[in-house]
């Protein structure tokens, strides 16, 4: 348990002095995006890593988030925070109530049903114009601020951006090293198994999604008051399945996967912009040869690799002597 | 004189109107469908790339019509075989490397695989619409108080003659009948000596084939462009649930409710929130008859 603080505290430390190496405010703003990035593939991989549930439809929570802080800031002039907070509460009840059925389904099923949730939401965002904007987007929504300090440059979002960052990672390492998380991990092996060990597995699950989903959410709103403006396309099911590239890319059950997988596939884009749309075919890739050949993502593919390939030359040497 | 009509259509027969043209995207989404139920019950995967065999139908047409300048016939031809072939090396590449499939990862290396059918398609298609002609040009002929193009009996013709000759292969010929045996038990049919992970192989050959002609007969009516295929193969996954994933009546059934449903609802209720009418359907049925409308206990399988 003390490693694990320790390597908590690392990362808060580059989180804090991140900024003193990087000052331009493109690369802070990239780091931005990393950091919601970060906090959505969070909340999928407690689901889909811990609890071995899929969901393809993380866009649309994220974009209701985004969506109900912008209407509520921009439409009626609710404080942010407020709104924030209705967000997420709305969002993790709406996920709560519908999680009963839908996590009846399993695997493919549920894939395609959440993957339906998702379009349902992404269409409701284009059609719902007089609320949203519709397809032109919703704009003119406020920065958050707190106690006189206005979150609206790119150093100030990106503290506040990381700062619930750390606080989600700490909330989801705490969550998975105790009775719940062990219980995620029975329900993720075997369900029949985990219900006879006494773990109410339906009621687990669902509770998860709704967390899950109330944290998407909470990374939706921060996401609306940093860009000030929200448009359906960043909501839709390709998004959904990029989160759960990041988090497959990453690691599956890793809570430092998740930044990784966050980081990189952040990064990437930015990196090889001479692909542009194209980089659609990098995900594709990386997501057959990733499920192909490293399962346990590059948290635990990477080590893998190293110790097979020092294994392999310490052999070699001893092969010719 | 098409125009001028459609000014006076009463209500009765815009519904009249709103089931032809339901009935013929019920078609398409039942021959999806269908090639979704038969991968399903061959392997109990389901195919997140079906769609885009259906887009690559399309796709293939137009680049044999376009670039090669064939004969509307012979691209079609072409297209099929192609797509076929792609749906074989589709499964030959992601499913069959897979040491350890778990449903998740098949969930998700069929949506990689998708989403990079689809990226090679943009980039060798560019994203552009196209157009493809109708089979037999664009006249509407008028039945009773409906006007109904060429294109559309087309779709009718060629949907009902697939699924008989599915019907009849699965029925009466050695591999077929093998295929249902893998249906029903993978391991009784492995054990009589049938080479299972072949008929894997014809199953996904199959669906792409039956996928690829939705893809093409509907083509001139809707256009296509490297991205039809997530929301069409959706649909025709829609269909087949509805259906309870039977390879037969159920799927084809639940395709044509499904088409005019979203017919019906476009054209009286709103026609943005179409879409949002099939996945609607789909939750509903997943959550409350999961085993799809028609079936009884069982579910006929193949």
């Amino acid at each position: 348990m003390n490693r694990e603080v320790y390597k908590f505290l690392v990362l808060v430390a580059i989180v804090l002095l991140c900024p003193l190496a990087v000052h331009e405010g493109y690369i802070l703003n990239v780091l931005v995006f990393v950091g919601i990035h970060t906090m959505l593939a969070l909340a999928l991989n407690l689901l889909l890593g811990y609890a071995g549930q899929i969901s393809l439809g993380q866009a649309g929570f994220f974009g209701l988030g985004a969506y109900i802080s912008g209407i509520l800031t921009a439409t009626h002039g609710v404080n942010p925070w407020l709104a924030m907070g209705e967000g997420a509460v709305v969002v993790t009840l709406l996920a709560f109530l519908i999680g009963f059925p839908i996590l009846k389904l399993k695997g493919h099923y549920l894939a395609m049903a959440t993957l339906g949730l998702g379009i349902i939401i992404y269409i409701v965002f284009n059609e719902a114009v007089d609320q949203t904007g519709g397809p032109s987007g919703l704009s003119g929504i406020p920065n958050l601020s707190l106690g006189g300090i206005i979150f609206d440059n790119d150093l100030k979002n990106y503290y506040l951006i990381w700062t619930f960052v750390l606080l989600s990672m700490g909330l989801a390492l705490n969550l998975v090293h105790s009775r719940i998380g062990r219980a995620l991990r029975a329900i993720h092996d075997s369900e029949v198994a985990a219900r006879v060990m006494g773990v109410n597995a339906r009621l687990l699950k669902v509770q998860i999604f709704a967390l899950s989903a109330g944290l998407s959410a909470v990374a939706g709103s921060l996401y609306a008051h940093t860009m000030t403006f929200v448009a359906p396309a960043s909501f839709g099911f390709n998004f959904s399945v990029e989160l759960v590239t990041m988090v497959i890319i990453g690691g599956l059950a890793s809570i430092y996967g998740s930044l990784l997988g966050a980081a990189l596939l952040t990064l990437l884009p930015e990196l090889l912009r001479a692909f542009q749309d194209y980089d659609i075919i990098v995900y594709g890739l990386l997501l057959i040869i990733m499920t192909m050949y490293m399962p346990g993502g590059l948290v635990k593919g990477v080590p893998a690799l190293f110790s097979a390939i020092r294994s392999r030359l310490k052999r070699k040497p001893s092969a010719h002597a | 004189m098409a125009c001028l009509k459609q000014r006076n259509m009463g209500l009765s027969d815009q519904i009249a109107q709103y089931l032809v043209s339901g009935l013929s995207t019920g078609a398409i989404y039942a021959l999806i469908g269908i090639g979704f139920a038969i991968i399903y019950n061959g392997t109990e995967i389901i195919n997140f790339a079906q769609g885009e065999m259906v887009m690559l139908g399309g796709m293939f047409t137009l680049f044999g019509l376009d670039v090669l300048k064939l004969p509307l016939p012979v691209a079609i031809l072409m297209a099929v075989t192609l797509t076929t072939l792609s749906g074989v090396l589709f499964e030959r590449l992601t499913i069959r490397p897979l040491k350890s499939p778990t449903p998740l990862s098949l969930v998700i290396i069929t949506i990689g695989g998708s989403i990079l059918i689809r990226g090679i398609a943009m980039l060798v298609g560019g994203k552009d619409t196209h157009a493809i002609p109708a089979f037999s040009g664009s006249d509407p002929l008028s039945i009773g108080s409906a006007t109904i193009l060429p294109q559309h009996l087309w779709i009718f013709a060629l949907t009902v003659i697939a699924i008989v000759l599915n019907k009849l292969f699965f029925q009466y010929s050695i591999t077929g009948k093998a295929m249902r045996a893998c249906a029903a038990n993978r391991r009784a049919a492995g054990l009589v000596g049938i080479d299972v992970r072949r008929m894997v192989l014809f199953s996904f050959a199959i669906s792409a084939g039956l996928g690829s002609l939705a893809g093409i007969i509907v083509a001139p009516l809707t256009m296509t462009s490297y991205d039809v295929g997530v929301m069409l193969g959706l649909k025709g996954f829609c269909a087949a649930i509805i259906g309870g994933l039977s390879g037969g009546l159920g799927t084809v059934l639940g395709g044509l409710l499904l088409g005019v449903l979203e017919s019906l609802g476009a054209g009286l209720i709103s026609s943005g929130y179409k879409d949002a009418i099939a996945f609607i359907i789909l939750l509903l049925i997943l959550f409350i008859r999961p085993q799809g409308l028609f079936s009884r206990a069982q579910t006929e399988r193949v």
